[in-house]
């Protein structure tokens, strides 16, 4: 077996294709991650047009009769749910093979993770098409759709645990190949994100298996709401970080090699890792602050871990700006701050990511304000959210996801990027677009005004709100600018881009504070995740036992839209 | 070289320490103002069955009640795409105690200037207490999506 295995694994070599397989596995998840995150970002655009009662719905009514709120789920389901995770499995099969140095261990598997996941998604979007699952992405039951958009999205999720046996059983083969090595940092850090992925997700499955989909199938005859949203925060915050590990992943292990310098320190790098294993997940109720039916102690102690978790946020930002500092100086930049003009602004994939974090510093300052328990109440459920989130996944993550394709792409089409002012053009007007839509939509927040809300249609839209609302869809066009240059340089790319000989290398930064300075112990998983599974239970279980005990499962499923 | 590994742990520890100091200082603020102060986010009220709300009080006659000169009571249902009672009238100064329920889908209610932000969900009660001093007409709106006429679904509160 091993010979045979072997020995194929080196005539790949001599064809200088080891990764064909896996190539193609990222590249099929990409390229549906794109296709999804066009569809969804047009309805983007439709909904701030909308806010300035400037409709555009009734043009397309045929193809969607289900209008603003139908556009609305796809805009949520396609960007959060199905552009992030197809580009996040297929980033972390490429990332997690390269940083070992080895193909997947089983490619069938990889495979599988892809074809499930489609399986599901396919499932999932006959409702959402046909007007059948206009209840946005949170599906927050007693709203019912169609039994098989709840079991399309449990297939997308069920079809990405695959690559974390993958991946694990990756590992192991590498560990028996290098007894004794520190794990590769980027392997360490995909292995982190989908173990964390994998544990948080037992939440929404909880809630689909047990919950939603007898229900939706008329086994039983009525649900729990609070029960519901409790299993589905409980995935619902960790969620973000499995957003934007894959995100860190690449600023702290290719970022700083790309600006010119090295990572400031790996172990640290390790540390918050871990960090966000283990405390990611026992803090979902921060989201439930202004719920019926949670003790207001328990969401307290989620406020508490909540502001933990603020904890290795910030271990992030330093060792990424230290990292950018040692590009800045090695590229001979000097001052307190004058470096920062020394780093390679010209280069597409460096450019786009920096801009992403820049922006990315503001939501977590916001991600803080919302997790403040009562000061929560100011902004809950009001526009300021949607701002909040769209300087989180929908820039550290997805203009971070932009840069990443501008290197990672021409590699995997062997074709060198069509143009490289395009790709800045896009990463400039995304960051423009993105800070003045946000900026507005967190004031008009401020200012009273509900989220995810057929705004230029409400009876009580206000002189005030209207005042700012123009704003929010200026931002809006621009960032439909700043796309349309993302895809046709992307298309460019694939067809007409200049072809490469060779695949290039992938760049991984060195650190100045190597694998070594730090403790054996910081390349451990088990027992941090035997600790993250302890807070989860004293975080959880209380919480979940009441609403179990208590429950009467007696609300019945309602077809609102 | 050694100097420079020196430094190193010099700015880390500097960035730790206030990376320590701030989360605390945050949350000493939040459990103050929530336990001192008062303002305080929705707790466990009870489950109410939303089948049966013309025979549970006080859902069986929603509307405003006043307990005692400057307190009120009102016990508000919601549905697509309205709340009962749709208008509440009190005088200012007074100390207003809401009990809310939903008759189908998860609603939410936001008013405008006061801490009222909570969500009001079939099958539990909502409690909520706030003081509205400065008189004039305060918006009710529903902020959680509940169905096609969702953005319509408003009412007010008239402080006197």
């Amino acid at each position: 077996m091993a010979t045979i295995a072997a020995g194929r694994y080196a005539r790949e070599r001599e064809e200088s294709d080891v990764f064909l397989t896996e190539n193609r596995i990222t590249g099929a998840n990409l390229i549906v991650a794109f296709v999804a995150l066009a569809i969804g970002g047009l309805f983007g655009v439709f909904q701030a047009l909308e806010y300035n009662q400037i409709n555009l719905y009734t043009s397309i009514k045929p193809v969607l009769p289900g209008q603003y709120y139908q556009g609305l789920s796809l805009h949520g389901v396609l960007n959060v749910l199905v552009f992030t995770t197809y580009f996040i499995i297929g980033w972390l099969t490429f990332v997690g093979t390269r940083a070992f140095d080895r193909p997947l261990a089983s490619r069938n598997l990889g495979w599988a993770t892809f074809g499930v996941m489609t399986v599901g998604l396919v499932l999932a979007a006959i409702p959402l098409l046909m007007n059948n699952a206009t209840v946005l992405f949170t599906f927050y039951p007693p709203m019912k759709a169609d039994a098989i958009y709840y079991i399309g999205l449990t297939l997308v999720v069920v079809g990405s645990w695959l690559l974390e046996v993958n991946l694990v059983l990756t590992y192991r083969q590498w560990k028996a190949a290098n007894p004794g090595a520190r794990t590769p940092l980027p392997a360490f850090m995909a292995l982190v994100t989908m173990t964390m992925w994998t544990l948080c997700t037992v939440g929404i499955a909880a809630e689909m298996l047990v919950l939603i989909i007898p229900w939706s199938l008329g086994l039983v005859g009525g649900t729990d709401p609070v029960l519901a949203r409790t299993l589905f925060w409980f995935t619902g915050h960790p969620i973000v970080y499995f957003w934007l590990l894959p995100a860190y992943i690449s600023w702290y292990t290719m970022v700083p090699r790309q600006g010119g310098g090295k990572l400031f320190s790996d172990p640290m790098a390790r540390v918050s890792f871990i960090l966000f294993l283990i405390l990611s997940i026992p803090i979902g109720m921060h989201h439930q602050y202004t719920d019926p039916g949670v003790s207001q102690i328990w969401k307290l102690v989620h406020a508490v871990f909540t502001v933990g978790v603020f904890f290795p946020s910030l271990l992030t930002f330093f060792n990424v700006v230290a990292s950018l500092e040692n590009a800045g100086r090695a590229r001979g930049g000097k001052g307190f701050l004058v470096w920062i003009f020394s780093l390679p602004w010209g280069n597409p994939a460096f450019a786009t990511q920096v801009l992403a974090m820049i922006l990315f510093a503001f939501g977590g300052a916001g991600g803080l304000i919302n997790a403040s328990y009562n000061l929560n109440l100011v902004v809950h459920n009001t526009s300021w959210i949607s701002g909040h989130f769209h300087l989180t996944v929908g820039t550290a993550v997805t203009l971070s996801f932009m840069g990443i394709t501008y290197w990672l792409v021409p590699l995997l089409a062997k074709r060198e990027l069509f143009s490289r002012w395009m790709a800045l053009a896009q990463a400039w007007t995304w960051f423009v677009g993105m800070a003045i839509f946000s900026h507005f939509m967190h004031y008009l927040g401020l200012l009273g005004m509900p989220r995810r809300t057929q705004i230029g249609a409400a009876p009580y839209l206000n002189a005030e709100w209207r005042m700012w609302l123009p704003f929010v869809a200026v931002g809006a066009v621009i960032m439909f600018v700043s796309a349309i240059l993302y895809y046709a340089n992307m298309v460019l790319t694939i067809t007409a881009g200049k072809r490469m000989a060779e695949e290039p290398e992938v760049e991984w930064a060195q650190a100045v504070s190597g694998p070594n300075d730090g403790p054996a112990w910081l390349d451990r998983f088990t027992p941090w995740l035997v600790i993250a599974v302890v807070l989860i239970v004293i975080n959880y279980a209380p919480t979940l036992v009441q609403l179990i005990s208590t429950t009467t499962l007696n609300i019945p499923g309602v077809r609102s839209w | 070289m050694g100097n420079n590994k020196f430094m190193h742990y010099a700015f880390e520890l500097a960035w730790i320490l206030p990376s320590v100091a701030v989360p605390v200082a945050i949350l000493v603020a939040i459990t103050l103002t929530a336990f001192a102060v008062g303002i305080r986010v929705p707790d466990v009220a009870g489950r109410v069955d939303p089948k049966a709300l013309s025979r549970t009080p006080p859902f069986d006659q929603p509307g405003v009640k006043e307990l005692a000169p400057g307190r009120y009571e009102v016990a508000m249902i919601a549905q697509v795409f309205a709340f009962t009672p749709g208008e509440i009238r009190v005088k200012a100064g007074s100390e207003v105690t809401f009990e809310m329920t939903s008759r189908d889908v998860i609603h939410g209610v936001k008013i405008s200037n006061s801490p009222v932000n909570v969500m009001v969900v079939p099958g539990q009660i909502s409690r909520v207490t706030a003081k509205f001093d400065k008189p004039g007409e305060y918006l009710i709106l529903c902020h959680e999506y509940c169905g096609s006429g969702h953005h319509v679904m408003a009412g007010r509160l008239i402080v006197e």
